[in-house]
């Protein structure tokens, strides 16, 4: 059991997670394309040089190589942006990874407005989109520190391939050491009896925190569920919270067509049809700026969170 | 050779797009000053003497065209741009700020003067070839330079770009390599050699020349060349200093992108006159 509560950044929290592997497991490789010091990569190459792979600027060959090395019975990890991750490498992570069946660990930093100064095209709005059209894939979106290196580690035990999503810079500290994680389970955070909050990663999560005291604050009881595994779909527990609120307002840091509102939203559609509401990026591309501006330009904002689900509340 | 009195002023106008470059970063506290600083010279001798174009129509459709496909040196396209007159001066202490024209990557679509779009490494060069093919099927007498990282070269994309340029004998594309020898992670070397590149457009079929990129002697006398070749796409490798002129940054590993603030490039910008008045 490792506390992470003293880890400063998220990109740190995966490291540590891939190098305590590493310890363990022998098959545990990294592979990076010259961007090692937003996953502080190093960490993992000083303690196994020879199981880290630098591939420098060559992201689709990096997801290959992976690929390759699964075949020989390693465990990649491969790390690049968010971007690059998803629309850089898709052809070879979709044929030489999912359809081959081989098992890699893709980790995309810095999703949606996280990607900050770097701007549009740096900002990956549809990679839970793209990695969703992989049979079998599990995609992640850790909301803490503490999660993001418990969930790694069952990823890697599940054998299955998995793409995480993850700001490299900065962290909360939401769960202590010794919370319960399950892959694939969501996290219930508020019990309302209004209106459910689902959220997924670390900017939204943290605001639809805020926007449950604001919400209350209006006499509006809400449910929030951190929904750090976005597929497979916590089905359980969105027919629980179903049940209970009757309406349901999906936040992510993405864009509808694809992503996880439009993922539960086909799930109540065959199983129990509640009202619903979205917060996502929409049909916008990205731009560049600072989290707060970012955050307003999208409405990524507790305010506009407590505003739309005390619509739905009504 | 150059004629010494243009020589002078070439010079001169690298200076001053330096130091407009290191100010811009300055303002904004951080930014892509390394790969900025390495085509100084390029992009002055290419905005103020080689390619026909007009700040006052910058979408003259018969106009020679730059794509930055690093597209992260960014701050120093803008501080030609600016200097040029494509839009106001005090833009530049926009850079990446929220709603600003001057995102950290190149954009043709918010910045007037920026010809392509780009910043996921390797994009601009397919683009370019089909610039150059835009221009030929039009009977355009118009050049398309393009600018490539020595670190961006190792994405294949690149190599398709060149397979195809090579392929259409697309003459009226002149690249530029900036094999500055470092890429984001430290040096080309370490992380994934790019050797013999002269070798390699030269198998590619592409005519190639090697120079210092920060001669502008050698910067004039290659284009020239590269004119006069005709059938094949034209490579000039200019073997460069990262972060060449901000002192803080040259000779470090980790000069890709660096925090600084308005003192720091107040004290680089006066070792650089004080160098230049040598
Ligand atoms: C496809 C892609 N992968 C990664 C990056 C992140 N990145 C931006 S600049 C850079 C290093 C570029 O090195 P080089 O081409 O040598 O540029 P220079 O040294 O001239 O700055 C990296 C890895 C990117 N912009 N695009
Ligand atoms: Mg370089």
């Amino acid at each position: 059991m490792r506390d992470t509560s003293t880890i400063k950044d998220m990109r740190e929290a995966m490291v540590t997670a891939i190098v305590d592997l590493a310890a363990e497991h022998k098959d545990v490789v990294l592979l990076d394309a010259d961007l090692t010091s937003c996953l502080a990569s190093l960490k993992f190459e000083e303690l196994y040089p020879e199981r880290f792979f630098n591939c420098g600027i060559a992201e689709a060959n990096m997801v290959g190589i992976s690929a390759g090395l699964s075949s020989m019975g390693f465990t990649p990890f491969a790390h690049t942006f968010g971007c690059f991750a998803s629309r850089r490498t898709f052809d070879q992570f979709f044929l030489s990874v999912g359809y081959a069946k081989q098992v890699v660990h893709l980790i995309g930093t810095d999703p949606g407005v996280t990607a900050q100064l770097n701007g549009g095209t740096h900002m990956p709005f549809e990679d839970i989109a793209l990695m969703r059209q992989v049979p079998g894939v599990i995609v992640i979106e850790p909301s803490d520190g503490q999660s993001c290196y418990e969930l790694t580690l069952q990823a890697y035990a599940s054998g299955k391939t998995s793409y995480t999503r993850i700001p490299r810079k900065g962290i909360t500290h939401r769960y202590p050491v010794g919370t319960k994680f399950t892959l694939g389970k969501g996290i219930e955070l508020a019990s309302g009896k209004d209106v459910a909050i689902v959220a997924t990663g670390e900017v939204l999560v943290n605001e639809s925190a805020k926007a449950l005291e604001l919400l209350k604050a209006q006499g509006i009881d809400a449910t929030l569920i951190d929904l750090h595994t976005i597929k497979p779909l916590d089905e359980e527990l969105l027919s629980t919270i179903a049940k209970r609120c009757s309406k349901v307002l999906v936040c992510e840091n993405g864009r509808y067509a694809g992503g996880v509102g439009e993922a539960i939203a086909a799930f109540y559609a065959k199983t129990n049809p509640v009202k619903m509401d979205f917060l996502n990026v929409g049909e916008q591309f990205g731009e560049v700026g600072k989290l707060p501006y970012l955050q307003g330009v999208f409405g990524f904002t507790a305010d506009n969170i407590a505003r739309k689900a005390a619509l739905l509340a009504r | 050779m150059l004629d010494a009195s243009l020589k002078k002023s070439l010079e001169e106008k690298a200076l001053r797009l330096r130091e407009l470059t290191i100010l811009e970063i300055a303002h904004l506290g951080s930014g892509h000053i390394g790969g900025s600083m390495s085509i100084i010279e390029a992009l002055t001798y290419l905005y103020y003497k080689a390619m026909n174009i007009d700040p006052a129509n910058p979408h003259k459709e018969d106009r020679d065209r730059f794509v930055c496909s690093k597209g992260h040196a960014g701050p120093a396209v803008y501080a030609t741009l600016a200097d040029k007159g494509y839009f106001p001066m005090d833009w530049l202490n926009t850079l990446n700020q929220g709603g600003t024209n001057l995102p950290s990557h190149c954009d043709m679509n918010k910045t007037p003067g920026i010809d392509f779009t780009t910043g996921s490494l390797g994009q601009g060069t397919s683009a370019a070839v089909g610039i150059a093919l835009g221009q030929r099927l039009k009977g355009q007498k118009a050049y398309t330079y393009l600018m490539i990282g020595d670190g961006e070269s190792q994405e294949g994309q690149v190599w398709e770009a060149a397979e195809a340029a090579a392929q259409f004998k697309l003459d009226n594309l002149i690249a530029f390599t900036d094999l500055n020898g470092q890429q984001l992670d430290g040096y080309t070397k370490d992380i994934m050699c790019m050797d013999n590149l002269d070798l390699r457009y030269k198998g590619f079929n592409w005519d190639v020349q090697s120079i210092n990129g920060h001669d502008f002697d050698e910067i004039a006398a290659a284009i020239e060349h590269a004119k006069s070749v005709k059938g094949k796409p034209h490579m000039i490798i200019l073997h460069t200093i990262k972060s060449k002129g901000f002192a803080p940054g040259e000779g470090v590993k980790s000069n890709h992108s660096m925090a600084f603030g308005i003192d720091v490039a107040n004290q680089a910008i006066a070792k650089l006159k004080e160098e230049a008045a040598k």
